[in-house]
């Protein structure tokens, strides 16, 4: 039976700890929504995006870039978008079961994130890069990775790159997702992902008509499917960082929430012994009063 | 009359989206005026700056490098910066420009220089643009 000073002190510990909790839970809220406003803010400009290349390639003929070519995949390469702290719920968890899911042998990871590297690490697994990027991910940072990428895959050291990173629905869910960078493939797909309806409609009329291209089409393609690739990862990370605060805001807040039930909890038992205590009190000093009299 | 949808998008936000008479693009080959029913075109655009005629009167925007995609009813502009004249603070755009031309004449990896050399651009851009509209 703990004393009543145990009890105290472990509702003073408990109280610190909820404090930790909810100031950490501020912190991503604010980081959050920042966030959120940044992975928003770029989906037009990634839908136009889709909307232009659909119809650049299908106003560009025959012409074939090395960044859209089908090959036997032998090797393919997983980008693995994690964070690169804990304390957000089992949103690195889900991450890495969706990762575990490609073939390990045949397999090369680029991680963003320290928590994906220490995952490839652990299971030693063949690590080829590792990347950071900031809590709020700049182009320069997407373009460095989705380099690499291009030049492992233009290279033929790999015939395939896949992305792994959470896409943000909202602040209670997020979904760990896989999707192919490299080639290039169907956009109708991605178009559709990304966008709410009726943005397909919009996208049939332009994606029919055939384009003059100038300067010429393996110019202008030349430049912008590197440019679209990049995009492509710079927004996965947006996603990435979007769900990454608001698994924390969410883990955090129930982590208060856990800390003052407990908090009520002790105070209810401390209060019960206290009085307890007193009673006990109380009626040895009767008894002894009652001993005296007689 | 026949308008033309005009879009410019930047990867922070949608900049301008309205029906024009008439675009001056800084083409990477030269600038171009685009009237409705144009034929389908796909082109590069390079820093300068866009001109959109609405209602008689002319908007002047800033633009980064970009692509354009342009069919008869509609001009798609998906850039990396964009700014309407109006907005342009020409203080803040020359302290940028102070500060890319400073990082620049630090010796630095490909990777920044180019990040450097982007918004020492974008900078420039803003200030002609501003500056030709005073006079």
């Amino acid at each position: 039976m703990p004393s009543t000073r145990d009890i105290r002190r472990r509702i003073k510990s408990v109280k610190n700890t909820a404090q930790i909790t909810k100031a950490m839970q501020m912190v991503a809220s604010a980081k959050m929504r920042r966030a959120q406003q940044a992975a928003l803010a770029g989906r037009p400009y990634a839908n136009l995006m889709n909307e232009v290349l659909a119809a650049a390639t299908a106003g560009a003929g025959d012409f074939q870039h090395p960044l859209t070519e089908r090959r036997e995949v032998r090797k393919r390469a997983l980008i693995l978008i994690s964070t690169d702290k804990g304390l957000c719920g089992a949103l690195n968890t889900n991450l890495l079961r969706e990762a575990a899911k490609v073939p390990a042998a045949t397999t090369v990871y680029i991680a963003a994130g320290r928590k994906g590297a220490q995952w490839v690490a652990r299971l030693k697994r063949e690590l080829v890069a590792e990347f950071s990027y900031k809590d709020t991910p700049q182009f320069a940072e997407a373009r460095a990775i989705s380099k690499f990428a291009q030049e492992l895959f233009l290279s033929g050291q790999v015939d395939a790159v896949d992305v792994v990173f959470t896409n943000f629905i909202n602040t209670l869910t997020q979904k760990p997702e896989a999707r192919q960078l490299l080639p290039i493939g169907r956009l109708e797909k991605l178009e559709a992902d990304l966008s709410g309806p009726g943005s397909a409609a919009e996208l049939s009329p332009s994606a029919e008509a055939g384009h003059l291209f100038e300067p010429a089409a393996p110019t202008v393609l030349g430049n912008l499917l590197p440019h679209y690739v990049n995009y492509q990862l710079f927004q996965f990370l947006q996603e990435a960082k979007a769900s990454e605060h608001s698994a924390r805001m969410v883990a955090m807040k129930s982590a208060t929430d856990n800390a003052k039930q407990l908090i009520k909890d002790l105070t209810l038992e401390y209060n019960k012994l206290r009085q307890a205590n007193i009673t006990k009190e109380l009626l040895e000093i009767t008894s002894a009063a009652m001993a005296m009299g007689n | 009359m026949a308008t033309l949808k005009l879009e410019i998008v930047t990867p922070e936000a949608r900049i301008y989206s309205e029906e024009v008479e008439m675009v001056t693009l800084p083409g990477v080959e030269g600038e171009m005026g685009i009237f409705p029913m144009h034929i389908p075109l796909m082109t590069q655009i390079a820093h300068g700056e866009i001109i959109a005629r609405k209602g008689g009167q002319d908007h002047f925007l800033a633009v980064g490098e970009g692509f354009a995609e342009i069919t008869g009813s509609r001009v798609a502009i998906l850039t990396d910066m964009a700014i309407r004249a109006d907005d342009i603070d020409e203080a803040k755009a020359e302290e940028a420009r102070r500060q890319a031309e400073a990082r620049l004449a630090q010796k630095l990896g490909d990777e920044e220089q180019a990040m450097a050399q982007a918004s020492l651009m974008h900078s420039l851009t803003q200030l002609n643009l501003k500056r030709r509209q005073k006079r």
